[in-house]
């Protein structure tokens, strides 16, 4: 069944998509209707005007999933599942042609070559200006401004096409009708052919986008993917060749071994003369690799005359036109329904980039969900939300205390001389509070889920038995609050998050330090409210039970209790919220279950899916928390706030 | 012998700030059981605390309270107190109210259910036993109040202020109330209240308080309670006996108030 949801989901999120458009405009429709009918004399800002509105929750609602739906690319696979597998294609000859497309003005200002002799040429002219100010012999100054000449000339030679190597020409327009011819391919309908046989096998046996995680079909699929399949394998090969080709002049090779020779033998020199100061030699230590770096920058001719690359820049500028024009209405889908991002292809593999890898789509979001739901796959190793079967001995035996044994008067049977061992009382009792005994079992819930909720709920039961009572006694007693206070407000200021290591380290990162680390906080919490709630009774009502006879446990029990019982109820429903986020953060700190422990490793993996599935599983149960807590208050103190 | 004694008593109380502020000097007075006394003067001459000391939530600062020869030392059963307003127990029903008492001693439940019955019988809410108290009306709260008071059979009822808050039918239906629980039960009662009307119509006895420092002012002995208990209370405040006496109370708490409000201009 879910198989069968997984193959269909593009089908599905087609009709969800439009089922949502048209619910959208529906509940606008009758919110809008509903709006015109209204009674006018609602004044603005009476708080009725906001009362009810199921529609506008229905728009709301519509809405953020068609956002959904359209920034995660999901709406994109539903409507045309091969378009990343083309794109992906087409991302394939960005690449291929990109080493040679940056060596021209066309997606930066200027040619290459421009950018490298402003850039050389500055630099030389830092170098010579910095001369002034070494500490050199001045024949050592003279000698390197003259080097420095000369690296100019080397430099700024190349752009003449006087000096131009002689080769070059015809490759350049080799390289120009090359590109030529693959623009006149592109515009041929019958180029490349027909794929081969092998090669439709090997496409079609690629899983389909997202099928088995992030990835994207790297092997062209349909007609317009082969073509620029093609294209992409040409066009790289050429951009090699062009990238390989240098203009290494016979003029330029002499100047660069003049250099070179003059380089190193100033510096043969400078190491044999043995009278140089530290400082000097410091300095020309630096001039010498300092030039040596500008000679090795200029000797790899990477620089040609100024018009010899124009008949290449207009190929490259045709085929660009091309290469747009082919792609036809992929290109409009990719900017309208690909938004926040686009297809990089790689080496061997495409992938999404932008809101279309970190916002993952809705129905891979579910499909996650119910995968790790699966109790045999869970996340690592362990389920959700599962149950297995536990004898009931052990748990019995988790509520006494193993030394009670101990306290048995006897001792522990001995072994017979024919090796039996017969058991006496002391070891009975000691096998009842151990558990090792034969029990039935019960199913008993597990998992990560389990494991954070479970936390949770102790942390905040012990917050709660312990605090209220406390909190009461303190805003009954001046010696209980000026006890106690300075106690819970010693670490109640602290973010619970900053007690979590230490916590951690000294009761476990278990379940014991995260539930102690709750416990802490809910403790905190109901202390204060329970105070407040105490302080907060009616001295009228105290005085009206005092005179009816009420004892002073039953004006506890009875009056004080239940008139903090609002501000009790309320305390827990904030414990709640704060336990629960403080609980997240302790299990991404450490552990090895709970909720926050498998966001944490899914973004060690940078596994989206899996954060968004936990982020919706906490929302959700956190919203079930508070739901829970809406409906005891209400159950339980409809009178707050009417005595 | 089961009176109330009040022997020149003193209330100092010191505010924060280090003000001694003298609220009764030497209060004197002696209340026979079964009398009906009402307590008028203007506002902050210390009828509250008066009230608050022979309930025995206040300790005086000098002087005693003796209620059947006994000095009172904290609050008891043996006297009832009725609030202005809000002392009700909002989080349990009309009847979890009105049988708080008898719960708090551990009475019968049976029994207890059939006093409780009864008492709403007399105060008209027959019904509402299990009505949570929240949703009824000021009226109807004060009317609990007295049952709940009136179920543990004090010898002394106070009542501080019980109809302030009550609109002008309700508070003559519940005058009518009270006239009629006084006769039938024969209580002594101490009635606490800003409205002159009130005072005479509910006062066998009526004391009018002068404040700073608060001390009695002047005693009468009224008939008015007594003939509510059978003519028309419109026609009692029609004859002139009533508002002679009204007069000259009003006249008398205008001189206080102008005192205190250093001769006002009206
Ligand atoms: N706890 C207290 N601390 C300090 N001063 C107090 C305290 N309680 C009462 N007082 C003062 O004692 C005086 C009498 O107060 P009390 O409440 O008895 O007046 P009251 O006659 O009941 O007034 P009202 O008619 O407004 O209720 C007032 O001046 C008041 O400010
Ligand atoms: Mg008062």
């Amino acid at each position: 069944m879910s198989e069968f949801l997984f193959e269909q989901r593009n089908t599905i999120v087609a009709f969800l998509i439009i089922g949502l458009i048209i619910s959208l405009a529906l509940s606008i429709v009758k919110g809008r209707r509903v709006m015109a009918t209204e009674r006018t004399d609602l004044v603005f800002g009476n708080p009725a005007k906001a009362l009810g509105g199921w529609y506008w929750i229905i728009t709301g609602m519509s809405f953020v999933m068609l956002i959904w739906f359209y920034f995660s690319w999901d709406a994109a696979r539903a409507y045309n599942p091969k378009a990343a597998n083309e794109l992906c294609q087409v991302a394939k000859v960005e690449s291929a042609i990109k080493p040679m497309r940056s060596q021209f003005p066309l997606d930066k200002q200027n040619l290459r070559g421009t950018d490298l002799i402003a850039r050389d040429s500055a630099q030389l002219e830092r170098i010579n200006n910095s001369l002034q100010t070494l500490a050199l012999q001045n024949s050592v100054k003279l000698e390197a401004a003259a080097i420095l000449t000369s690296l100019h000339s080397a430099l700024v030679d190349q752009a003449n096409p006087v000096y131009m190597k002689a080769s070059l020409a015809t490759e350049f327009k080799s390289i120009a009708a090359r590109i030529d011819s693959l623009t006149a391919n592109f515009n041929d309908p019958d180029f490349p052919g027909q794929p081969t046989v092998a090669q439709q096998a090997a496409a079609a046996a690629q899983p389909g986008w997202g099928d088995t995680g992030k990835e994207i079909p790297v092997l062209a699929t349909t007609p317009l993917g082969y073509r620029y399949e093609a294209i992409a394998a040409e066009i790289r090969l050429i951009a090699k060749d062009f990238v390989k080709l240098r203009n290494t002049s016979p003029h330029l090779l002499a100047q660069v071994a003049d250099i070179n020779s003059r380089i190193k033998d100033a510096k043969a020199r400078f190491k044999a003369d043995l009278n140089i100061s530290i400082e000097e030699q410091e300095a020309r230590t630096r001039l010498y690799s300092q030039l040596n770096k500008m000679l090795k920058r200029i000797d790899d001719g990477a620089i040609y005359p100024p018009n010899s690359l124009d008949d290449i820049q207009s190929s490259l500028v045709a085929f660009d036109k091309t290469h747009i024009a082919q792609q036809g209405s992929l290109k409009a889908f990719d900017t309208w329904m690909m938004p926040g991002g686009r297809i990089m292809a790689g080496n061997s593999a495409c992938s999404e980039q932008g809101s279309g890898r970190w916002l993952p789509k809705p129905s891979d979001t579910l499909g996650t969900l119910m995968r790790i739901a699966d109790p045999d796959i869970g996340f690592k190793d362990i389920p959700l939300l599962w149950y297995r079967w536990q004898p009931v001995g052990g748990m019995i035996a988790f509520l006494f205390p193993d030394w009670i044994a101990e306290l048995v008067p006897g001792d522990y049977p001995r072994h017979t001389q024919n090796g039996e061992i017969k058991s006496n009382f002391k070891s009975n009792v000691q096998d009842f509070v151990t558990g090792n005994y034969e029990s039935f079992s019960i199913p008993v819930p597990m998992g990560h889920m389990w494991d954070s909720i479970i936390r949770v709920v102790i942390g905040l039961f012990f917050g709660i038995i312990l605090g209220v009572p406390l909190g009461l006694f303190m805003g009954l007693s001046r010696f209980a609050k000026g006890f106690f206070d300075p106690m819970v407000e010693l670490y109640r200021p602290v973010p619970p998050l900053a007690w979590a290591p230490l916590i951690l380290t000294i009761f476990g990162i278990q379940d014991d330090g995260k539930i102690f680390l709750l416990f802490m906080v809910a403790f905190a919490i109901m202390v204060i409210s329970a105070r407040t709630g105490a302080t907060g009774t009616q001295l009228s009502k105290i005085h009206a039970a005092h005179s009816l006879g009420a004892s002073h446990r039953q004006i506890l029990r009875r009056v004080i209790l239940p008139n903090s019982l609002p501000e009790i109820l309320t305390g827990i429903r904030i414990s709640i919220g704060v336990c629960w986020g403080t609980l997240v953060a302790a299990e991404m700190l450490a552990g090895t279950t709970g909720i926050g422990f498998v966001e944490n490793v899914a973004r060690k993996q940078s596994d989206y899916e899996v954060i968004w599935v936990t982020i919706i599983i906490l929302g959700v149960l956190g919203l079930l928390f508070d739901l829970i807590m809406r409906a005891v208050i209400t159950r339980t103190i409809p009178w707050r706030g009417k005595g | 012998m089961s009176d109330l004694v009040s022997d020149n008593l003193n209330m100092q109380f010191t505010t924060p700030s280090g003000l001694v502020v003298h609220a009764l000097k030497d209060v004197s007075f002696t209340l026979k059981k079964g009398e009906l006394l009402s307590v008028l003067g203007p506002s902050g001459c210390g009828k509250t605390t008066l009230l608050n000391i022979v309930a025995g939530f206040l300790k005086p600062t000098s002087g005693s309270v003796e209620l059947d020869g006994k000095e009172i030392e904290g609050p008891g059963v043996d006297r009832g107190m009725v609030f202005q307003q809000g002392a009700l127990f909002e989080w349990l029903t009309v009847a979890q109210n009105v049988d708080f008492g008898l719960r708090m001693k551990g009475a019968d439940p049976t029994e207890t259910a059939k006093k409780v019955d009864e008492w709403l019988e007399i105060v008209g809410l027959a019904g509402f036993g299990d009505t949570p108290t929240y949703q009824l009306s000021g009226g109807m709260q004060q009317r609990i109040a007295l049952a709940r008071c009136l179920i543990n059979d004090p010898d002394l009822i106070l009542m501080d202020e019980p109809l302030g808050a009550l609109d002008a039918l309700t508070r003559e239906k519940m005058q009518s109330l009270v006239l009629k629980i006084w006769k039938e039960t024969g209580k002594t009662i101490m009635i606490i209240t800003h409205s002159v009307e009130e005072a005479l119509m509910l006062g066998e006895r009526l004391f009018v308080m002068a404040p700073r420092p608060g001390r009695l002012h002047k005693e009468y002995h009224l008939p008015f309670a007594e003939m509510g208990l059978t003519q028309d209370p419109r026609d009692i405040k029609k004859t002139q006996h009533f508002s002679e006496t009204r007069e000259e109370i009003l006249s008398m708490i205008w001189d206080m108030e102008e005192e205190i409000m250093g001769g006002g201009s009206l």
